[in-house]
């Protein structure tokens, strides 16, 4: 480009040289300063999460699929991960959007869970894992870790925890959540099939006097079904969803994982 | 009256080429409770008598888990040895988050060590007080290593420091022999008999005042993988003691069972 | 002598005249690479029941011009560990370097024969890469890691400019992600679990194959390359293969280019 723009000063009254002279060569790139071509640090690598509670149990899932644009890095890339040491520790993170900003995420918290076993003697709550997490996002609130987090595990009295966090550090307990590239088509599924979002008692009335369906914690195979469901539909409409669905279950006797293949195309 | 002149810091040598406060320091491990480890072919087993300062205290922790795959256990110093478990804990996080890989257990050890002399060639610094045995498992197999406040590491097959330990040491040379193709249970049993030998005449192994841990070569799905470290510590200890050493009543009168070191 | 500190050592005004700083400060801010110089293109990667096969051609760009033309992309790393480097040349020799440092403090600091698998080296790779994108400093390189892991099962795994990383039993970067890698999924129908039944040549077959595809299409490739199988004897590197069997046939039959319109 640039070279064509020192043709063109060929034809003015001013002698023509062959190397550039910045003082009589009127230059639109020149006077905007150097030409710049902006790294940028992140990548979408697609792919989305979903965690349910039950009264008794945790559930985290996402698919195993990795893209660059409409590349397929590799069917499988967990983005489930377990916090903390092996067998004590009931807390699951699941990351989804950029992936490197996803497993250094993941580590760092992985690090503090497994210092604060070490100092304290005691595995590290869910309750202040959700903390730290926030606070760990918000640190880098100026260049952040570009990833839906969400943190599963079971609370103090034994019930099914969830917390959800966008990429600098707000976060709320809940009992499901979407995220990622297929959040926008799961998250009203879960809404109607997790806390029966408009779903009325039958002939309870007209209008704004409908009973709304009463919310009642589900049994963890309904649960398993619905994530079940929510992926394969998912699959079906985005391109950056499928291959394999990883699933974490949590519950008081311990930690399981689940895979099931999805389809690849 | 005598007065040694070469004792005031730890980076003089006397004229006789010693360094006394490394010395001193060495007199402060065998003050400390005794601490057994040894090791097979398959696992490292560290034992360790705890003592309470007085009778309404806590007893002091003796054994460390540094890492699924690392542990130490202490005689002396106990603040000092938590100077040296932290770093190690540090050290083998870092190893995890750079390579992937845990630290091996030499390494691990070869840097503690050049921590220590790092005190006798800066002047105002002060030797660590404290004794350590280092157990462990790599990929060259399990490990016990011995740390001394001079710096010095050496990798042992058996070992024991502390108050008291050469009669532990000479349980432990006797039966050299056969820790090597010893199991599991063997080798807890060998790791326990051992710490028994250097107890005083009124003194015995409780569920209150002994720990022990041990981690091995494992194997997961056919693949050779750690047998993590895992400590017993309390009630935990005591079917392990009913099983390897002939105690009159562990678990009952707790309390009277007690002791209480000066 | 005055009484500015900030003028001793300058050279007085009245005899030079005021001094220039401007000399101590460049026009423009500091800069980091924002955009690569000479380059290789893609590198490609399979797995097969006991090993690794990995190639990349000898070429760097420098933009459009064939710059180099016996440039090596592929390194090995003791004992049977190979990276092939695409992106960035000045970048991949300043990590070529930092892997021999690597190498021999990883050497010095053992006794035996602990040594950085694939694994390792990969993660350690992922670290450094992440670590200098998050400077906005990146090294403008997308790499293939191939070898062993900690369980002796073939290794192959990416990681890029961004630190973003990921493993499959067929990998290829730039040019050969789009070319190539549908190619050589053809040989795993079912993944990881297909690996097994995909032989050594097969998979060398296979990666020849690719390569002269993306001679034919990738206007930044050549026809001389470099090919490395890893087994567990070692590493069979060959860095000056000639593409064989090329055929033009197609060529004739490619319309809308040049002078030939329709």
């Amino acid at each position: 480009m640039a070279s064509l723009m020192h043709y063109a000063s060929l034809h003015s009254e001013n002698p023509a040289y062959s190397f550039s002279e910045a003082s009589t060569i009127p230059h639109s790139e020149a006077s905007a300063g150097p030409r710049q071509h902006a790294f940028y640090p992140y990548t979408d690598n697609g792919g989305s999460t979903l965690g349910i509670t039950g009264e008794t149990f945790a559930i985290l899932a996402g698919d195993t699929r990795s893209t660059s644009g409409y590349n397929i890095n590799t069917r499988y890339e967990p983005k489930v991960f377990r916090i903390g040491d092996d067998d004590s520790s009931p807390i699951v993170l699941s990351v989804v959007g950029f992936a490197a900003d996803g497993k250094a995420l993941k580590e760092r918290l992985d690090t503090i869970v497994k210092m604060y076993k070490y100092q304290h003697g005691k595995p590290m709550s869910v309750k202040a894992c959700a903390q730290r997490l926030s606070t760990i996002l918000y640190q880098k609130r100026f260049f952040p870790y570009y990833v839906h987090a969400i943190l599963g595990g079971l609370d103090e009295e034994g019930k099914g925890a969830l917390y959800s966090y966008d990429p600098v550090g707000s976060y709320e307990r809940e009992q499901c959540r979407a995220a990622g590239a297929a959040a926008s088509l799961i998250m009203p599924f879960l809404d109607n099939q997790v806390n029966f979002k408009n779903q009325y008692v039958p002939g309870s009335g007209e209008g704004l006097s409908l009973k709304e369906k009463p919310r009642e914690p589900l049994p963890l195979d309904a649960v398993v079904g619905i994530v079940k469901d929510a992926f394969t539909s998912a699959t079906e409409r985005h391109i950056e969803v499928g291959d394999g669905l990883q699933m974490i279950l949590i519950t008081k006797d311990g930690i399981k994982e689940m895979f099931t293949p999805l389809k690849r195309d | 009256m005598f007065r040694n002149n070469y004792d005031n810091d730890s980076v003089t040598f006397s004229p006789q080429g010693r360094i006394f406060q490394v010395e001193y320091a060495q007199e402060a491990v065998k003050q400390g409770s005794v601490v057994v480890g040894l090791v097979s072919k398959t696992h490292v087993v560290l034992t360790a008598v705890k003592r309470n300062a007085e009778e309404l205290s806590s007893y002091q922790k003796k054994i460390v888990g540094v890492d699924d795959h690392l542990g130490v256990a202490l005689a002396g110093l106990a603040s000092d040895a938590r100077v040296l478990s932290n770093f190690m804990k540090q050290q083998s996080l870092a190893s995890k988050l750079s390579y992937g890989r845990p630290i091996p257990v030499e390494r691990v050890v070869n840097m503690i060590g050049d921590r220590a002399q790092s005190s006798t060639q800066h002047y105002g610094k002060r030797p660590y007080g404290v004794g350590l045995l280092v157990g462990g498992v790599d990929d060259l197999g399990p490990h016990l290593f011995e740390f001394s406040p001079s710096g010095l590491t050496q990798e042992m097959l058996a070992c024991a420091i502390g108050a008291r330990s050469q009669m532990a040491r000479t349980y432990l040379e006797r039966h050299l022999d056969k820790f090597a193709d010893c199991s599991r249970e063997e080798l807890i049993k060998h790791g326990l008999l051992a710490l028994k030998e250097s107890l005083a005449q009124d003194k015995e192994l409780t569920v209150d005042n002994t720990s022990l841990a041990v981690i091995g070569v494992g194997s997961k799905e056919g693949k050779r993988r750690v047998e993590n470290f895992k400590m017993y510590d309390g009630q935990e200890v005591g079917p392990l003691l009913e099983a390897n050493v002939e105690t009159s009543g562990t678990g009952e009168g707790e309390g009277d069972a007690m002791e209480t070191d000066s | 002598m005055n009484h500015y500190p900030q003028a001793w050592g300058r050279p007085r005004n009245d005899v030079y005249g005021p001094y220039d700083h401007s000399y101590t400060h460049s026009a423009m801010p500091k800069t980091h690479t924002q955009s690569p110089a000479v380059t290789g293109t893609s590198v490609l990667g399979v797995k097969f029941k006991d090993g690794v096969v990995i190639a990349a051609d000898n070429l760097a760009s420098y933009g459009s011009l064939a710059r180099f033309t016996d440039v090596k992309r592929i390194r090995t790393f003791a004992p049977n560990t190979v990276i092939g480097f695409g992106g960035d040349v000045s970048d991949m020799q300043y990590l070529d370097r930092l892997l021999q440092t690597l190498e021999i403090n990883e050497n010095y600091l053992s006794s035996s024969e602990h040594s950085l698998n694939a694994r390792n080296l990969h993660t350690y790779l992922s670290k450094v890469m992440y670590k200098r994108r998050s400077d906005f400093n990146p090294l403008w390189n997308m790499m293939l890691i191939a070898g062993f892991d900690e369980d002796e099962k073939p290794f192959l795994a990416s990681a890029d400019l961004l630190g973003t990383t990921f493993s499959s039993p067929t990998l290829a970067t730039g040019f050969g992600a789009h070319l190539a890698q549908p190619l050589l999924r053809r040989l795993m129908p079912n993944d990881e679990e297909s690996v097994k039944d995909v032989t050594k040549e097969q998979a060398v077959d296979a990666v020849r194959a690719c390569m002269k595809v993306l001679f034919y299409r990738d206007a930044r490739s050549m026809d001389k390359y470099s090919i490395a199988v890893i087994t567990k004897d070692g590493v069979d590197l060959k860095e000056d293969e000639k593409l064989e069997n090329q055929s033009w046939a197609f060529a004739d039959q490619i319309r809308g280019y040049g002078t030939q319109v329709n």
